[in-house]
């Protein structure tokens, strides 16, 4: 009987550790709600990054600058395929003309920021500026960084 | 009958005598805008909008017949980099012919002579006695092969009066990085960029395919010159460098966004053959006055750059990207501007998040071939206001420099493509 109590008080503490684990998960995964709108800690979070690695290029108000740093608003870039998004940001980019206008300015990789940091400042791109399109995950960002390392 | 031709024979240079005084009348008055093509001016002085060209307009030169030539960044939607303009009425000018198959930045006329450049060579046209290109499809090529890697690839020009043109080559890169704007990447030892771009290139005007091989290499260490004249009092080569970026962004650990902000200052250089202004290792700060070595080479915002390096002639405010110079030699501003320089500060980006600066035309006064005294803000506004200022989005960018014949000054404006004269009225 003790040594039943014993175990059961066991399971009970293990359990507390694995609960409280438990809760990031869903944090992530449920980052929009059910309106499809970002939540407010996310979009924080990602302008955080936003602003120690992006703005001094692509400025506060994200129109980037003429000829030289392209915009991230309603560009087909940002909204468009989230795979050639997250490349970006792993690879840098110079020389690419964005929708008919071309960019001078180098852009470094920033492969250093963990896929939440990069799921989040680019969940912020995607929802600001103007933008209005879905949320990337730490998750996805994980899988496209496993295939662009190959 | 007989009388009616005698009176139309008499007639006929009447006319043309009252049409040519017409036209002499047309050129001679030129009026200012009533805002004064909303320029914030000194006292005295006036500006109009010449045209607008509706082109990403670079530099641009004025002809002694007072046509207007401008380089376009990119060629327009008839395939062309060149617009040349022909004076109208009351000191404006129209679009009268286009020529040159190529963008870029670089644009200069001797009476006899229009050279203009691409990213990757330079080009020189005839002029005939109207000021026009004669044969506009056949340029001679005298410079070919330049490196343009994007980054800072303006290959602005100037000449002396012994027959040389000088070329900015940029450097294709911000301090010469092992990874070009990646934070806490170090610096190549003896940068291999300054070979072939991070100067100032000498070749001769009247020499076909020149490239390197044919070229001197007159100064390095220059980052990216934009602005260059040369000044024939001091028989001297000046230049503006855009300095370096990003010290906050790439060394977060030794300066902060305030600092990056203000370090380093634009710099103007005056050049002697071998002069070394020591791009990738150092920069200029302008408050201490001194060359501190770049956080790349082993800086700190403390340690000075030891070596061999010249001084800046004079220092502007930090990333407002001077993209032209020109020494005024006419006599319609007053005395003190004589020979002094016109700057046309095109504005900042990298002063982000601080507000950004720049937008503006400075003159700086010189004594006998050297800056005399503080510089002032000579021409404002270009913005269209200080918020549009200070929040990088300026309705104008000041690009260009030029001086009309009589004494005029004319603007660029790559952002819209507006053309700018600004006179003295005061008599």
């Amino acid at each position: 009987m003790k040594q039943l109590f014993a175990l059961l008080t066991v399971l009970a503490l293990c359990s507390i550790p694995a609960a409280a684990q438990k809760k990031p998960v869903p944090k992530t995964k449920a980052k929009t709600s059910a309106s499809g709108a970002v939540s407010g800690a996310v979009l924080a979070k990602g302008k955080a990054v936003y602003v120690q690695n992006c703005l001094t290029c692509h400025q506060a108000d994200g129109l980037g600058v003429d000829e030289m740093n392209p915009p991230l608003s309603k560009t087909s870039y940002v909204l468009g395929d989230k795979a050639r998004l997250v490349n970006i940001i792993l690879n840098g980019m110079q020389g690419q003309d964005i929708d008919g206008e071309p960019y001078r300015n180098l852009m470094p990789s920033f492969s250093t920021l963990t896929d939440q940091q990069i799921a989040d400042v680019l969940t912020y791109v995607r929802s600001s500026f103007g933008n209005k399109t879905s949320a990337v995950q730490a998750a996805e960002v994980k899988t496209i960084r496993a295939a662009n390392k190959k | 009958m007989n009388r009616s031709v005698t009176r139309y024979l008499l007639l006929a240079p009447a006319l043309v005598g009252s049409l040519s005084l017409l036209a002499l009348r047309s050129e001679t008055i030129v009026a200012a805008d009533p805002d004064n093509a909303g320029l914030k001016l000194p006292a005295g002085f006036g500006a109009l909008k010449v045209a607008e060209t509706g082109g990403r307009a670079r530099h641009l030169t004025v002809t002694p017949q007072g046509n207007i030539y401008v380089k376009l960044n990119r060629p327009n939607a008839d395939g062309k980099g060149i617009l040349m303009l022909r004076p109208s009425s009351g000191g404006k000018a129209e679009v009268a012919g286009s020529l040159g198959n190529y963008g870029g930045t670089g644009i200069y006329s001797t009476k006899d002579y229009l050279y203009a450049s691409s990213d990757e060579a330079v080009f020189r046209y005839k002029l005939n006695a109207q000021g026009e290109v004669e044969s506009p499809a056949q340029p001679e090529k005298i410079v070919t092969g330049l490196i343009n890697r994007k980054q800072h690839e303006s290959k602005s020009i100037t000449l002396d009066r012994e027959g040389n043109l000088y070329v900015n080559i940029g450097a294709y890169s911000n301090t010469c990085q092992e990874q070009d704007r990646q934070k806490g990447s170090k610096g190549k030892p003896h940068c291999p960029i300054l070979d072939s771009a991070g100067g100032i290139w000498q070749f001769r005007t009247d020499k076909l395919n020149q490239s390197y091989g044919q070229g001197v290499r007159y100064a390095t260490g220059l980052r990216n010159v934009v602005g260059l004249d040369w000044n024939t009092q001091a028989n001297q080569l000046f230049v503006m460098q855009h300095g370096r970026d990003q010290l906050y962004d790439n060394f977060p650990a030794l300066y902060n966004s305030k600092q990056s902000a203000e370090l380093p200052a634009e710099c103007l250089y005056a050049l002697k053959k071998g002069d070394n202004a020591g791009w990738p290792y150092l920069y200029y700060d302008p408050q201490q006055k001194k060359k501190m070595l770049n956080p790349e080479y082993g800086g700190d915002g403390k340690k000075e750059a030891t070596g061999n390096y010249i001084d800046p002639a004079a220092a502007y405010p930090a990333h407002t990207a001077p993209n032209a110079l020109l020494f005024y030699t006419g006599t319609m501003f007053p005395e003190k501007y004589r020979n002094g320089a016109f700057i046309a500060f095109h504005g900042s980006w990298n002063r982000a998040p601080e507000p950004q600066k720049g937008y503006y035309v400075v003159f700086q006064p010189f004594k006998n071939g050297k800056p005399s005294g503080p510089w002032e803000v000579f021409a404002d506004n270009f913005a269209g206001s200080a918020a549009a200022a200070a929040a990088g989005r300026p309705e104008h960018k000041p690009c260009g420099l030029a001086q009309g014949p009589d004494g005029s000054l004319y603007v660029s404006d790559d952002r819209k493509g507006t053309i700018y004269r600004i006179v003295y009225n005061k008599k």
